[in-house]
């Protein structure tokens, strides 16, 4: 499965929010390729991800991509990106 | 051991006085040049990511991280701490209002990752954040990140 980070820089957040969804995964045991992105590239990655982890302010920017687009409120919150990534998968 | 993040830090302001969130952002700054990461420049490309790209910078409740990409502005990797005597909106709905501003500077997409990884250990450990909340002069703060990296 791949799974993009986007933010609008591709050095700050989007790399906090990889770390902490490596984490997820490895604890839910689903084998994915996570990869931070800037706006830029992400818009060329989300066509072949299958899940866009982002904030609400950039999904907006994002705008129609295929993949799921799953919105993070807090980036430190193992607890919701567990939440979200599981609904997302099942 | 962990890396420690006080030694990461280049400038350290707690109790800091910002009238709104660009004033907020300018301290996180001025602490990246003064710890010599950045020039002047930087700080106003942090505040031009925001106007572009909107308040998504506050990735967690009353928490910042203002940062651009890497530019001739940035000199060295960086990273600064500004927590505000007063709590500053930034317009995100789900996270304002802000009292934690961290200013990170990269020279490149790869170089920092070990502070960032550090930083997302701290920043995602609640207990921490209480005492770092609480901590009120610099050498409190370096205090409490250096006994976080000595027990992970």
């Amino acid at each position: 499965m791949k799974i993009v980070a986007v933010c609008g820089m591709g050095i700050g957040t989007s790399v906090l929010l990889k770390m902490n969804a490596e984490k997820v995964l490895a604890k839910l045991g689903i084998d994915a390729e996570v990869e931070a992105a800037d706006m830029g590239v992400a818009r060329g990655a989300a066509q072949t991800a299958e899940i866009v982890l982002t904030s609400e302010e950039l999904a907006e920017e994002l705008g129609d991509v295929p993949a799921e687009v799953i919105i993070i409120n807090n980036f430190f919150d193992l607890d919701e990106i567990t939440e979200k990534l599981t609904a997302a998968v099942e | 051991m962990a890396l420690n993040l006080s030694e990461a830090l280049s400038s350290i302001a707690t109790q800091a006085d910002a009238t709104d969130w660009r004033a907020a952002i300018r301290l996180a700054g001025d602490g990246l040049v003064a710890g010599g990461a950045t020039t002047d420049v930087y700080t106003e490309e942090m505040i031009a990511a925001v106007e572009k790209h909107g308040p998504y910078i506050v990735i967690a409740p009353g928490i910042a991280l203002a940062h651009s990409r890497p530019s001739p502005a940035v000199l060295a990797g960086g990273l600064s701490w500004v927590s505000l005597a007063t709590p500053v909106e930034f317009g995100n709905a789900a996270n304002d209002p802000v009292s934690l501003v961290i200013g990170l500077a990269a020279v490149d997409h790869d170089a920092h990752l070990q502070v960032m990884s550090a930083l997302a250990g701290v920043l995602s450990d609640s207990s921490a954040m209480e005492r770092l909340g609480a901590a009120t002069t610099p050498d409190e703060v370096r205090a409490v990140l250096g006994d976080l990296a000595a027990a992970a």
